[in-house]
């Protein structure tokens, strides 16, 4: 990896500080991502900032009618967070699913969706679930949040605090896992909020995650996988790689679909 | 160069660092504790796992620096002063849950956390699971398999 520069900063102001007099500097979290693409030489930033500990980015809580979560919450707490199994058990199980027991003590949550890699799990659940992105300047829509592959709404200097998910009565996560690296090959969240009705996909668009209208309206009626029977979407605009077809992916989006709808109802 | 303090099996160390060090270099070429392998040095394999303030982290994904003032236990640090044996490598010893034994400090040390996570009864389906992080290229699990759920039950006597 090529060298840099390291900070450990203990409050969100000096973060953004060292950021901002770091123009070529990345904020670092739990580095499951980052540290791995550095080493490949893909990323070379001139900084580090590392956010562990930044105080008051950790926790899982209960506000209203939100989860609300810290950034810097590792993939495990969040999985065995009691407040978020009885509020939203949906929710709880996305972070189980990610990589291996190793990388879930040391990922969060913040980095995960801050990288917005498209065949990670949290960006589905964020989208399925119409979360809030807060960040140190402004509170995001999650649905204005992932612009693409790799790509967000943050602008530079903008770091994510904490992430509120609305409580949803119906949700659940589906995914095929890849069996070597745990990403999801798809991924589908979805969820029913009162007349909210969500059904976001990881790992299967060219374009990162992305929510299926068509599946939405028809589940309008009912929620329930009966609803979705037979519908396809189009393979058009599916990832292709060797691990599976665009055909392939979008035949996994509708089973997936209705696999986690059972799973919510039930 | 940076300097980094840390607690490793007990002892307070130091050593200069440049911010790229990985832990797992510090831990084999600074201290000399080479029981930290690196197989695949891309977060997969899991040879490089200690304990970072007690949890199972890859010490070939985390910086040196990241663990500033942090405890790290490797596998130097699990038998006793005299040598004898924690339960849990004993166990490896008794159900020979090795071949090459290159994997087998980075699965005693992902044993640990597993009997962390899951308490001291653990069946075969959960050990397989949570053994997601470690891979043996001699394929030699079913020993290892075994070896974790004795030493998971020898360690809660």
């Amino acid at each position: 990896m090529y060298n840099f520069t390291f900070h450990r900063p203990t409050t969100v102001r000096q973060a953004a500080g060292l950021l901002a007099r770091n123009p070529d500097g990345k904020l670092l979290a739990g580095g499951h991502s980052l540290l791995p693409v550095m080493k490949q030489r893909l990323a070379q930033p001139s900084a580090l900032v590392d956010l562990s500990l930044v105080e008051g980015m950790t926790g899982v809580e209960l506000k209203g009618r939100s989860v609300v979560i810290g950034a810097m919450t590792r993939h495990a707490d969040v999985a065995n967070s009691q407040v978020l199994k009885d509020a939203m058990p949906g929710l709880a199980a996305v972070p189980g699913s990610i990589g291996d027991p190793q990388v879930r003590n040391r990922g969060t949550i913040g980095g995960s969706i801050a990288n917005n890699d498209p065949n990670a799990d949290y960006p589905a659940a964020c989208l399925g679930l119409g979360a809030t992105i807060i960040t140190n300047k402004r509170r995001i829509a999650a649905d204005d949040f992932f612009t693409g592959m790799f790509s967000t709404a943050l602008e530079d200097g903008e770091i994510i605090t904490k992430i509120s998910f609305p409580i949803a009565k119906k949700c659940a996560y589906e995914k095929f896992k890849h069996p070597a690296s745990g990403f999801a090959l798809v991924g589908v969240f979805v969820s029913k909020r009162g007349p909210d009705i969500r059904v976001a996909v990881t790992g299967a668009g060219s374009n990162g995650v992305f929510r299926v209208k068509s599946f939405e309206e028809a589940l309008k009626k009912r929620f329930a996988a009966k609803s979705i029977e037979g519908m396809t979407i189009p393979a058009n605009g599916m990832n292709s790689d060797i691990h599976a077809s665009p055909e392939y992916r979008a035949h996994l989006v509708a089973v997936l679909a209705r696999r986690a709808l059972a799973k919510a109802n039930a | 160069m940076a300097t980094v303090s840390m607690t490793v099996n007990g002892k307070a160390v130091t050593g200069d660092v440049e911010p790229r060090t990985l832990l797992v270099q510090f831990l084999r070429e600074n201290l000399r504790l080479t029981g930290t392998h690196v197989g695949c040095d891309t977060s997969q394999c899991g040879a490089c796992i200690i304990h970072l303030d007690g949890i199972a982290a890859k010490a070939c994904t985390t910086l040196a620096l990241q663990c500033e003032g942090a405890k790290i236990t490797t596998i130097e640090g699990l038998a006793e002063p005299g040598g004898k044996l924690h339960p849990m490598q004993e166990a490896f010893r008794e159900h020979h849950g090795l071949q090459c034994g290159y994997c087998t400090p980075g699965m005693i040390m992902s044993a640990l956390d597993i009997v962390r996570r899951n308490g001291n009864n653990l069946d075969e389906h959960t050990i397989r699971d949570q053994l997601d992080g470690n891979i043996c290229r001699c394929t030699g699990y079913h020993n290892i398999v075994k070896a974790i759920e004795a030493g998971a039950k020898a360690m809660a006597k």
